[in-house]
């Protein structure tokens, strides 16, 4: 073997250097990106100490591949620009086998064009928009079909809503969900008019005039639900102003797709009662692998701490990663990769996950209807409905699908037969 | 299907008295059912019930809606059921004995809402007549929400028991609408639809729309019916063509995919209808070898736009009512009209509410600085973060004293004084330094902004305390379906008008007051007149941020309360200050006003995007600002000087 | 009285030591970079040393118009980041064309322009739930068109403002306001989905430039680390040149006593306007090298916010010396970086600890207020007084 003095140098100056990361260089070292300051801290601290959770848990079972793992956490500070900077910095200088991260689809879209040319590996565990399946990400959190579409289709069938009120903030991933809901509402037989669309910035706090135009569709006689893809403290005011309106649950329901165990806890839950939610985990769901889960949460994080779904997401993913490993027995990307088609894992609510080659998982679906003391009430549970990069919904991504696996690419075109593009639109 | 089950469901009750059944027979029948209710399965079961004839179906109607129904997962059987901690008692369902049972062995039981809103129609029969005014009064709504025909007699019938006023008004009021509905006599439906023409109540434009419900279709020929109106399909003739191929009226166009696709399918020779391949990059070549197939018979022939319309235009597109009796659906079309009339005038008073509304919130949120700035000409970058101090003030006294009334009562003394506090130790420390370079109080008072923001966050985290309003806050003003506004709103209106009333009592009545504007209008005078300026600015600078601090609690108890809250509001409260005028009370109070209503005026010309309502309020902001630079009520005294 | 007229180098000896400074600094790093073999540094090390010379280059535009003229503008990040979006646009749609192309080029029948179009569109809106071109995005296929809105978006924005304003006579605080307005509803309006920017998403992939795709990432940075640098040094020297021009000193003039330079018959509003137009022509070119580097640019980064820490920046390096924005703009932005990475070591004070990521605003809140406080003349006073002693 030649030494290249350069690189014994470069070895030694501060840990800058990049050499290319080895397998089983012990300890394996598992990236953790998730913003601990900055608007977004609220939501992703705890994700982030989920992922040191599992990570303990799973040294003392004895590490992964006879090696100790080790966190190496950043901070990227709810600012999108420093997800692509500390994700390079994961990369190239902390050499990480994988990352686990990022909150936000723009934050996700900032990294994703370093994970893809540096070939990185990063678990994303929220709920998303969809419309995107890039081979250097696998998404264990809900893509629309995994999430809104199921809560539409209770609000048809169980609930037997006639108009929509479709809220949202202002961002990607309202648009995206409300455009695909809303074509699938029309596909139903849902005239466009009965379908009110509204978006309102990031904390937005009055909702007076919002909330008597949801009231005002229903002059028809129609029944009027509402699905929120509000985001954070601006679902306050506005459950606060449908309270005073006199307006509950059996008059106009409300299902949320961004309101979880932890945004209740923050909120006065009296006037929420009856209201529902959409997500693939409740920390209400009666399994013992739940049971366990949360004593564990409690114990480490003390009692009145809450568990929700992208903490599941982490526990799905984190432990379908390390199987990948083992049956791989080496941390390299590709190989990972390969081997995480097809793993299986059981959910905490029961049934079992598996990984697509589109890098979704299965997951069933569940809708909670909210309780007084800001837990949910389970009052539908689904099959393991597979994750669907691309939606059926809108004309331009019907004929895209995603199949790392066997087609190697995840955006093709089945009508023409032509892989689209390998990288992903950022 | 339901209404149907439930028409039988009425019948059942009426003609047959079956005999008395045991409810937990009836239960283990349909026990998947019951089990796991869904809308759609539900019906069934709930008519056995109903029809049962047992005196205790409704109760357990009623306590299955409530979700107080257990299942023992042993033996299948339902029981009523409390919990209490990991014991359940137990109600048998039939005879009502109790007995105690662990938690462990039994799965409760829970309708979902559309299961809730099932069970709640059927209830109304046994409920209308009920001794207890408050399952009267849940009937009466369930029967509001969705009404159906069978309901109008028992409805009836039931009036002449009724003793409770209101509840015979209301019940009145609904027979009126179920009448105009479903009534069997055409000229009582018309005479009732034509008393509804003075109310503006959402229930009643939905009574009225339901008659003039219609449905939309295309023929030839006009065709009979009692025709809403002809369509012009011109407007939309893509989507009307679409109906039309739908309806087997027209052959499917072609679509540029399709057309693409047959054309990749005919190749031959490298040649597509006699155009080369390499040439069909643009769209009339396209069409052009489309044609070409089309005429060979290979393809179906291309419908051009030309086809379209002539398509359209030999067409009739009509609407037409599901009510066949014209005399109906014209007075109903009268009445509606009628009633929308009045609901635009409604709905202009209601958005004027909304905009005073907002105007006291920004009055509010930008009094304090009318002081500050107004006043002294101290540019306060944190105040925001004052409001914010009182908002958390707020919430850490309801964590204290759990009486929502009390902890408001003391809350917002205590915001005063503990932000007149930091108002005071700011103007000490930092402010009184600065009084001859106004630009770097800005920068100073924004790096205490970003530091109390920050150190909030650090105390209270970044996610939104709640600030609960007390119950008699809570609710609104209705006065009609259309016009209404919460309370805390008018609380805040009322809060706005006291601060508005107490500034102007204090600086145009009282010592403090006079010896504010004297040290406003020329501080080395005053001080000469044995004013203490510094004391005086101490003072003034302590007030404003006071304000600001109460504003905060007013603030938390209708939105949310976090640590960038403050931040939320300080441009808009500036330029709410400077729009109005610098200097003027009045002028501040114009300038929430105008800020306030504008942006509601946007807001209501485009109300799928509140975002963009912002935008424009700001772009008028500053333009307004370059043709009246001084503000709407132009200022004296010390900030006129620059 | 003898005026033997020195150079402008005499003058000016900071010019000298700066571009010395910058010189010897951008061949160190070039040296050490990954792109030479050297890998001492890591290339996401030289991007953040290529953003923060961009940084220091609005930072002296901000205390020519604010240091030397007495403008306090609160939204000259509004123009770096009109300039990073007019870049990302063109970085965008070249890019997805490219892809685009490629994609369609495999289809037996070549497309139409139309289909290529709507592809395109389909790529970058597809995220925001849109496939159709805005009017805004006409000329993103041309990339100098682009370069041209670089310059002339900014600069025209702040002309009709400016000539608005100061015509108005609008002046010290209010403009102040007034400016972080013209921000606030410039960040407001782009995080609408309707203003055609991709809203909250903002242009991403930025880093990625086309026709460059074979070289890596290593090669791209230290190509834009140069650039920055050299836009560094040439903005130096203009504003230099401005500042020491006569109309340097009226500008000064102005900040100092606006009504006498007025009164002297100098037409005061052209000159603030000249000023306050160039400073965001150069805003607006910085932002276009910064956003490249970062990768992605959304509405957030012109919040109101972003514009009052620039004024942060030039404060605390020192007003009306350029070297001392400089200073400002890279100490705070590299130490801000560095204490919210966590590079920083925690104090533990036995009942509290203090964690930086937590406490560093605290800290550089406090910290701006004694700057203002105790040292108005900022770090370059400080460095200026052991100059003017030693």
């Amino acid at each position: 073997m030649k030494i290249n003095p350069w690189n014994i140098i470069g070895a030694t100056a501060l840990g800058l250097t990049a050499l290319p990361a080895m397998a089983q260089d012990c300890p394996v070292k598992v990236g953790v990106l998730h913003s601990l300051s900055g608007t977004m801290a609220i939501s992703e601290t705890t994700l982030k100490d989920t992922m040191l959770m599992l990570i303990d848990q799973q040294n003392e079972k004895g590490g992964v591949l006879g090696c100790e793992i080790e966190p190496v956490v950043v901070d990227p500070a709810s600012d999108w620009p420093l997800f692509a900077e500390k994700a390079r910095e994961l990369l190239t200088v902390n050499e990480v086998d994988v990352i686990f991260g990022s909150w936000t689809s723009v934050s996700r879209k900032s990294a994703l064009p370093v994970l893809e040319e540096l070939n990185g590996l990063m678990f994303y565990p929220v709920q998303y928009e969809g419309e995107e399946s890039s081979k250097n990400v696998f998404y264990t959190g809900a893509a629309p079909n995994q999430q809104a579409i199921p809560a539409v289709d209770y609000y048809l069938e169980e609930l037997g809503v006639e108009k929509f009120a479709l809220l949202g903030t202002d961002y990607v991933y309202p648009r995206t969900t409300n455009n695909i809901l809303k074509q699938y509402l029309m596909d139903k037989g849902i005239p466009e008019d009965d379908i009110f669309v509204n978006y309102t910035p990031f904390g937005h706090s009055d909702w007076s005039t919002i909330v008597s135009d949801v009231v005002e569709l229903g002059e028809d006689g129609s029944f009027v639900g509402v699905v929120s893809t509000i985001n954070g403290d601006a679902n306050v005011g506005f459950y606060k102003e449908l309270a005073a309106s006199g307006i509950d649950s059996a008059d106009i329901p409300v299902v949320a797709f961004s309101v979880g165990e932890e945004e209740l806890s923050g909120f006065d839950t009296s006037n929420l009662v009856g209201h529902l939610a959409a997500w693939n985990y409740f920390q209400s769901a009666d399994t013992p692998a739940n049971e366990e889960w949360i004593a564990a949460w409690k114990a480490r994080m003390g009692e009145d701490r809450v568990t929700n779904d992208p903490m599941e997401a982490h526990y799905i993913g984190f432990n379908m990663w390390v199987n990948a490993v083992t049956e791989a027995g080496t941390t390299d990307v590709d190989a990972v990769r390969e081997a995480m088609y097809g793993q299986e894992f059981p959910n905490l609510t029961g049934g079992t996950a598996v990984m697509l080659p589109n890098h979704h998982l299965t997951k069933p679906v569940l809708i909670g209807e909210i309780t007084a003391d800001g837990q949910f009430d389970i009052v539908s549970q689904t099959e393991e409905v597979p994750g669907d990069a691309w939606t059926d919904y809108l004309p331009e991504s019907a004929v895209l699908v995603s199949d790392w696996k066997d087609l190697g690419c995840g955006m093709y075109n089945t009508e023409t037969e032509t892989c689209v593009q390998m990288t992903s639109n950022y | 299907m339901i209404r149907a089950l439930l028409c039988l469901v009425w019948l059942s009750v009426f003609v047959s008295a079956a005999a008395a059944q045991d409810l937990q027979h009836i239960l283990q029948t349909h026990a998947d059912e019951v089990a796991k209710p869904s809308r759609g399965s539900v019906g069934d079961v709930v008519e056995d019930l109903a029809t049962s004839g047992s005196p205790r179906a409704a109760l357990f109607l009623e306590q299955w809606a409530e979700k107080n129904v257990w299942r023992d997962d042993a033996s299948g059987r339902f029981f009523f059921a409390s919990e209490d901690g990991e014991t359940l008692a137990l109600t048998d369902i039939d005879s009502g004995a109790e007995t105690t049972a662990p938690a462990d062995g039994f799965t409760q039981i829970k309708p979902n809402g559309g299961v809730r809103r099932v069970i709640s129609t059927v209830l109304v029969q046994f409920q209308l007549s009920d001794p207890d005014a408050e399952r009267r009064k849940a009937a009466l709504e369930s029967i509001a929400r969705r009404g159906n025909a069978t309901q109008l007699e028992p409805l009836i019938a039931s009036l002449d028991t009724e003793t409770d006023p209101d509840i015979r008004a209301r019940k009145e009021q609904l027979i009126t609408f179920l009448t105009a509905r479903f009534g069997d006599d055409p000229e009582k439906r018309v005479a009732a639809i034509k008393s509804l023409s003075s109310d503006t109540s959402v229930e009643v434009r939905a009574a009225l729309s339901q008659i003039l419900a219609s449905s939309t279709g295309v023929a030839p020929t006009r065709p009979e019916g009692n025709i809403a109106r002809i369509i012009d399909p011109t407007n939309t003739p893509d989507a009307a063509y679409a109906e039309l191929v739908e309806a087997g009226l027209a052959p499917p166009a072609v679509t540029a995919s399709e057309l693409r696709a047959e054309l990749e399918a005919n190749i031959v020779e490298g040649r597509v209808g006699g155009v080369p391949v390499a040439q069909l990059d643009t769209k009339a070549a396209r069409q052009k070898a489309y044609s070409a197939l089309a005429e060979a018979g290979i393809v179906p022939p291309l419908v051009t736009e030309d086809d379209k319309l002539e398509a359209l235009s030999s067409h009739v597109f009509y609407e037409v009512y599901d009510e066949g009796n014209p005399a109906i659906t014209d007075a109903a079309r009268e009445t509606l009209d009628a009633v929308e009339t009045r609901v635009g005038w409604a709905q202009s008073v209601d958005l004027t509410l909304d905009g005073l509304s907002l105007a006291s919130i920004y009055f509010l949120a930008a009094i304090g600085l009318a002081i500050t700035f107004g006043q002294m000409g101290v540019i306060n970058m944190a105040h925001g973060e004052f409001i914010m101090m009182g908002a958390y003030t707020g919430y850490v006294v309801q964590l204290i004293v759990p009486d929502y009334t009390l902890s408001l009562v003391m809350a917002l003394p205590l915001a005063f004084a503990i932000t007149f506090g930091a108002g005071v130790a700011m103007e000490r420390l930092v402010i009184r330094h600065l009084y001859h370079r106004p630009l770097e109080t800005l920068l100073a008072t924004f790096g205490i902004s970003i530091a109390l923001q920050q150190i909030a966050k650090n105390i209270f985290g970044t996610q939104a305390r709640p600030l609960t309003s007390p119950d008699w806050l809570g609710g609104a003003l209705v006065i009609s379906d259309v016009i209404q506004i919460s309370y805390i709103r008018i609380a805040i209106f009322v809060l706005a008008m006291i601060f508005l009333c107490l500034l102007l009592y204090i600086l145009k009545r009282t010592r403090l007051g006079l010896e504010v504007r004297a040290v406003t209008q020329n501080p080395g005078m005053a001080a000469s007149m044995g004013i203490n300026p510094d004391r005086i600015n101490m003072m003034t600078f302590g007030l404003g941020s006071g304000i600001a601090g109460v504003a905060g609690v007013g603030i938390g108890l209708y939105a949310q309360v976090t640590s960038e809250m403050g931040a939320n509001y300080i441009v808009q409260s500036f330029m709410t200050v400077v729009v109005g005028g610098v200097g003027s009370v009045f002028g501040t109070l114009a300038g929430a006003g105008l800020i306030g209503f504008l942006q509601k005026g946007i807001e209501w010309l485009n109300p799928s995007n509140t975002l963009a309502a912002q935008t424009y309020m700001i772009l008028f902001i500053i333009l307004f600002i370059q043709f009246r630079p001084k503000g709407i009520v132009a200022p004296k005294g010390r900030a006129a000087g620059d | 009285m003898t005026q033997t007229r020195r150079s402008f180098v005499q003058r000016n000896p900071s010019v000298l030591w700066f571009m010395a400074a910058i010189g010897l600094f951008t061949a160190l790093v070039a040296v050490m970079s990954e792109a030479t073999g050297a890998g001492l540094i890591s290339t996401s090390f030289v991007k953040t040393l290529g953003k923060t010379l961009c940084l220091c280059l609005v930072a002296i535009a901000m205390d020519v118009v604010w240091g030397y003229c007495g403008i306090l503008s609160l939204g000259h990040f509004a123009f770096f980041g009109i300039g990073g979006y007019a870049i990302g646009m063109w970085l965008m749609y070249a890019r997805t064309e490219m892809i685009v192309t490629e994609s369609l080029a495999n289809q037996t029948i070549p497309a139409t322009p139309q289909e290529i179009s709507d592809a395109i569109g389909n790529q970058i809106f597809g995220v925001v739930g849109s496939s159709e071109f805005p009017a805004i995005w006409t000329f993103a296929d041309s990339l100098a068109m682009q370069l041209a809105f670089v310059v002339l978006v900014p600069g025209l924005l702040a002309l009709v403002f400016g000539w608005l304003a100061f015509r108005s006579r609008v002046t010290g605080v209010y403009l102040s306001i007034l400016t972080q307005a013209m921000t606030l509803a410039l960040s407001l309006y782009l995080f609408q989905n309707d203003s055609g920017l991709r809203g909250n998403n903002g242009l991403s992939g930025l880093q990625n430039i086309p026709g460059f795709q074979d070289s890596g990432q290593d090669i791209i940075s230290l190509v834009f680390f140069l650039a920055s640098s050299a836009a560094l040094g040439l903005g130096y020297l203009l504003f230099a040149w401005i500042t020491d021009s006569k109309m340097g000193n009226i500008i000064r003039a102005i900040r100092d006593d606006e009504a006498r330079v007025r009164f002297l018959g100098y037409h005061v509003e052209s000159y603030k306007l000249f000023v306050f137009t160039i400073t965001a022509v150069i805003a607006g070119l910085a932002g276009a090298l910064y956003y490249p580097q970062a990768g992605i640019i959304n509405p957030a980064e012109i919040a109101p916010i972003a514009s009052i820490y620039l004024a942060v920046w030039v404060a605390i390096g020192g007003r009306g010396r350029l070297y001392g924005a400089v200073i400002g703009a890279a100490l705070v932005s590299l130490l801000s970086s560095w204490f919210t990475g966590g590079g920083a070591p925690n104090i533990n004070l036995g009942f509290y600890t203090i964690q930086w990521v937590d406490w560093w605003l605290v800290l550089l809140g406090f910290t701006f207020v004694l700057v203002t406080l105790f040292a108005p003349q900022g770090i370059g006073g400080l460095f200026d007084k052991l100059v003017r002693k030693s």
